[in-house]
C-alpha cells in the first residue's frame, strides 16, 4: 500500500490530464494531417504540407503575435516589478491588502474588463474628448483599433500573472542577506543588481511563462481593441476553426504555435541556465 | 479505428457518456497509443442526388404535439414586457404549448460550432426551433441534412399572409427547410454631423472620411458591397468579379480609410463617434433613430443586401409539431403585427403595416408617433425602389465557398 500512495495521488490528476489534454492533442495531431471539408468528411492523408501552407499565408499574424507577445511581456516586467518590490519591502503589514488590490480587476469578467476599455478610449470618450477639446491632440487622433491599443489590453489583462511570480521571489529573498550586502560595503544599487536582482530572476522567469504565452496566443484584446492591421494568430484559428469549419488548418496552426512557444521557452530557460530557474520556479 | 466506421466512437468524442469498464478499457487503450487514431477521418454527410420525395412524411409520421417548445433566438429580437413575453404568453393561452425562450444566439458561426457536432452525431441540441440567417452556415446545415422538412400543409397561415418576395428563396427553394422570422436590409448608415449626404457605396471609399469608415467583418457582407461598387449584381457574379471586388475592398483598406471590420458593435463605435460612416443593418439604426440619435440609413443606388433570418427545425428537435405550430402561428397578422412593432426589423407579413396605423389610430402622443414612424418608415417597409435595387448574398455551394472565403477572408483578416 505505501509503494502504491504516490501513484495513487497522481491518478485523478494524471487521468484528468489523460483525458482532457493527451487525448484531444493527440485527436487534433491528427486531423491536422487530413484533408477534406466539412461537408464530404475529412479523410486521414498524412499530408504535412498544410503545415507549409498554413504558415506561408499566416506568417504576418504569426510574427505580429510573437512580437505583440514579446513587446508586451518586457512592458509587464517593467510595471510590475517595482510594484512587486514595493508590496515585498515595503508592504509592511498591509501586504495582504495590497496583493488583494492587485488581484481585485480578476473579480471582473475578461471580457466586461477589455470591452470597458472600449468606452473609456473611444474616439469622443472619457479621455480623448478633453485632451480634444483642449487642443492637445489632433481632431482624428485615436488610440483604438491601434498596436498600442491591443498591447495596452494585453498588459492590463495579463499583469497582475507578472506581478505574483515576482513579488513570491522577493518576498523569499532574506533580509540580512541584503543587509550584509551593505554590511560589505556594497552600495544600495550594487545590493539590488548584485543580490536581489539576481534572487529574483526565477520570479521573472515564472511571470514571462505566464505573461508570454497566453499573450502570444490571445484573441479577446485583439478582437475588441484592435483594428484590421493588429489581427492575431488566436483570431485566425478561431475563425479557421468556427467561420470556414477547416479544421485541418486550424489545428495545424495551434501546433505550430505550441511548438514556437516551447522552443521559445527552453531556449530562454538555458539562457538564464536551465537547472536553477526551472526548479527555482517551481519551488 | 475509423469513427466513419464506427458511429459509437465518434459519439463518444462528441459528447458525454457513462462508463463501464470496458469502456475504460478501450478507453486507455486509445490515449496509450496515438497511433490507434491515425487514421481516424471526419464524418461528413453528402447531400442525396435527390431529395426523397416522401422525406416530409417520413419525418412526422408518428409525431406528436408534446406541449412544450424550446426556442433559441437572437437577444432583442421578440416583444418583451418586463420578463414576460406578451406574444408567447397568448400563444401558449391559444395552443396549450408552454414555451421556454432562450436568447442563446449572438453570432451564426460560433452558435452552428456549438450544435454542430451535437446534429452531427445525432443528438438534441436542447433546441426545437432556431433562428439561422441565410448564408454559408445556413447553407451548410441544410446541405448536410441537420434541419427538419417543413410540412407546408400545416403551415396555412404562412401561405396565405406571407410577402411574395419571401417565398421560395434561392437559397431554400420551395421554403422546404425555413420559413423567415424577419428580414433586414445591409445599407450605410452615417453621421450627419460629419458626413454630407450620402446616396453612393462610393461614399465609403471617400478620402474625406478616413479612418472613420466602418465595414463588416463578414466575407458575404462585405463582398456584396465590393461588388456593388463594382457595378456588379452578386447573383450572377463570377469568381473573376470577387477578385476585383476584392481588390477595390483591399485598396480601401490600405489607404487606411477601414477603421475596423466589425461585427454586432459596429452600433456603439457609430453612436459613440468611432466611426461617422458604417455598413448598417436596417433594424439597429431604425432603433438608435427611435431612441433619439441623430442617424440616417440609406440604401446606395449602386445595390444593398437583403437578407433573412430563418426559423428551422433541428431534426434531433424532441418537440417538432409545437415548432411547426409556433412557426405558422407567428404568420397571423395580429402576431407579426405585435412582433414587428416590438422587432423593429422587416415583417414577412405585408397586412401588418395597416394594423400598425390602426394600433396608432388607438393611441395618443409618444407612442402614436413612434408607430407611425414604423409603420412609414422605408427601414421597416422598404419603398418600390429600394426593394428593386435589393440582392442576397451570393449563393455559394461547397467548391465555391471555398475559393470564396480564400478571396474575401484576408481583408477582414490582416
Amino acid at each position: 500500500m505505501k509503494r502504491l500512495a504516490p501513484y495513487l495521488l497522481i491518478l485523478p490528476g494524471g487521468l484528468w490530464l489523460l483525458i482532457f489534454l493527451v487525448v484531444p492533442m493527440v485527436f487534433m495531431a491528427s486531423v491536422s494531417t487530413q484533408e477534406g471539408d466539412i461537408i464530404n468528411g475529412f479523410v486521414q492523408t498524412f499530408d504535412f504540407s498544410v503545415y507549409g501552407d498554413a504558415l506561408t499565408r499566416y506568417q504576418t499574424q504569426f510574427l505580429r503575435s510573437v512580437g505583440y507577445g514579446l513587446v508586451g511581456t518586457v512592458v509587464s516586467i517593467a510595471m510590475a516589478y517595482p510594484v512587486a518590490y514595493w508590496i515585498a519591502f515595503r508592504g509592511g503589514s498591509r501586504k495582504s491588502t495590497y496583493l488583494l488590490l492587485v488581484l481585485l480587476p480578476f473579480f471582473v469578467s475578461f471580457v466586461l474588463r477589455t470591452v470597458s476599455w472600449k468606452f473609456l478610449l473611444a474616439d469622443d470618450g472619457l479621455l480623448l474628448s478633453p485632451l480634444k477639446s483642449m487642443g492637445l491632440v489632433a481632431q482624428d487622433f485615436h488610440v483604438l483599433q491601434t498596436t498600442v491599443a491591443v498591447i495596452g489590453g494585453l498588459v492590463y489583462n495579463y499583469l497582475p500573472f507578472m506581478i505574483l511570480p515576482i513579488y513570491v521571489a522577493l518576498e523569499r529573498i532574506d533580509p540580512r542577506v541584503v543587509e550584509a550586502a551593505q554590511d560589505l560595503y556594497a552600495a544600495r544599487s550594487q545590493a539590488f543588481t548584485k543580490v536581489v536582482l539576481p534572487l529574483s530572476l526565477p520570479g521573472v522567469f515564472a511571470g514571462v511563462l505566464m505573461t508570454f504565452v497566453p499573450m502570444t496566443a490571445d484573441y479577446v484584446n485583439a478582437g475588441i481593441l484592435g483594428g484590421p492591421s493588429n489581427t492575431m494568430i488566436g483570431n485566425i484559428i478561431q475563425t479557421e476553426y468556427l467561420v470556414n469549419t477547416d479544421y485541418p488548418t486550424a489545428a495545424a496552426l495551434s501546433f505550430t504555435l505550441m511548438a514556437v512557444m516551447l522552443v521559445g521557452i527552453f531556449a530562454y530557460a538555458r539562457a538564464l541556465g536551465t537547472e536553477n530557474v526551472l526548479e527555482a520556479a517551481a519551488r | 479505428m475509423d469513427p466513419r466506421s464506427n458511429p459509437a466512437l465518434l459519439r463518444g468524442m462528441t459528447h458525454s457518456r457513462s462508463v463501464t469498464r470496458r469502456d475504460a478499457l478501450r478507453l486507455a487503450g486509445l490515449s496509450a497509443a496515438g497511433l490507434a487514431l491515425a487514421g481516424c477521418g471526419i464524418q461528413g454527410k453528402k447531400p442525396a442526388a435527390t431529395p426523397k420525395k416522401d422525406a416530409v412524411t417520413d419525418f412526422w409520421t408518428g409525431k406528436q404535439r408534446n406541449g412544450t417548445l424550446r426556442f433559441a433566438n437572437w437577444p432583442l429580437y421578440i416583444d418583451k414586457d418586463g420578463k414576460k413575453y406578451p406574444s408567447l404568453e397568448m400563444f401558449t393561452a391559444d395552443t396549450g404549448i408552454k414555451v421556454s425562450y432562450q436568447e442563446v444566439i449572438q453570432e451564426i458561426p460560433s452558435f452552428f460550432g456549438k450544435i454542430q457536432p451535437l446534429l452531427a452525431a445525432g443528438n438534441d441540441i436542447g433546441h426545437d426551433l432556431m433562428v439561422l440567417t441565410n448564408g454559408i452556415h445556413l447553407g451548410r446545415a441544410i446541405q448536410l441534412d441537420y434541419l427538419a422538412p417543413l410540412d407546408h400543409s400545416k403551415l396555412p397561415n404562412f401561405a396565405a399572409n406571407a410577402a411574395q418576395k419571401v417565398k421560395n428563396p434561392p437559397w431554400d427553394p420551395g421554403n422546404a427547410h425555413t420559413i423567415p422570422w424577419t428580414v433586414g436590409l445591409t445599407g450605410i448608415a452615417y453621421n450627419p454631423k460629419y458626413v454630407d449626404e450620402v446616396k453612393s457605396v462610393e461614399d465609403l471609399w471617400n478620402p474625406k472620411y478616413k479612418g472613420k469608415v466602418g465595414m463588416m467583418s463578414d466575407s458575404e457582407e462585405i463582398a456584396n458591397f465590393g461588388l456593388f461598387a463594382l457595378g456588379v449584381d452578386p447573383d450572377t457574379s463570377t469568381e473573376a468579379d470577387w477578385r476585383r471586388a476584392a481588390e477595390r475592398l483591399q485598396a480601401q483598406r490600405d489607404t487606411g480609410l477601414v477603421r475596423k471590420y466589425y461585427e454586432n458593435d459596429y452600433v456603439d463605435a457609430l453612436a459613440r463617434g468611432d466611426v461617422w460612416i458604417t455598413m448598417a443593418w436596417s433594424g439597429d439604426i431604425f432603433q438608435q433613430v427611435a431612441e433619439g440619435k441623430d442617424l440616417k440609413f440609406v440604401v446606395p443606388q449602386e445595390g444593398g443586401t437583403i437578407w433573412t433570418d430563418n426559423m428551422c427545425i433541428p431534426r434531433t428537435a424532441q418537440n417538432p409539431v409545437d415548432a411547426l405550430t409556433y412557426m405558422d402561428y407567428v404568420y397571423q397578422p395580429k402576431i407579426a403585427t405585435i412582433l414587428v412593432e416590438a422587432i423593429n426589423y422587416i415583417t414577412p407579413v405585408p397586412a401588418t403595416k395597416d394594423l400598425v396605423l390602426a394600433d396608432a389610430a388607438k393611441q395618443s402622443g409618444e407612442d402614436r408617433t413612434a408607430l407611425e414612424q414604423l409603420a412609414n418608415s422605408p427601414m421597416i417597409y422598404p419603398s418600390e425602389a429600394d426593394m428593386a435595387r435589393l440582392r442576397s448574398y451570393v449563393t455559394l455551394d461547397g467548391a465555391k465557398e471555398k475559393a470564396f472565403e480564400s478571396i474575401f477572408q484576408p481583408i477582414t483578416q490582416g
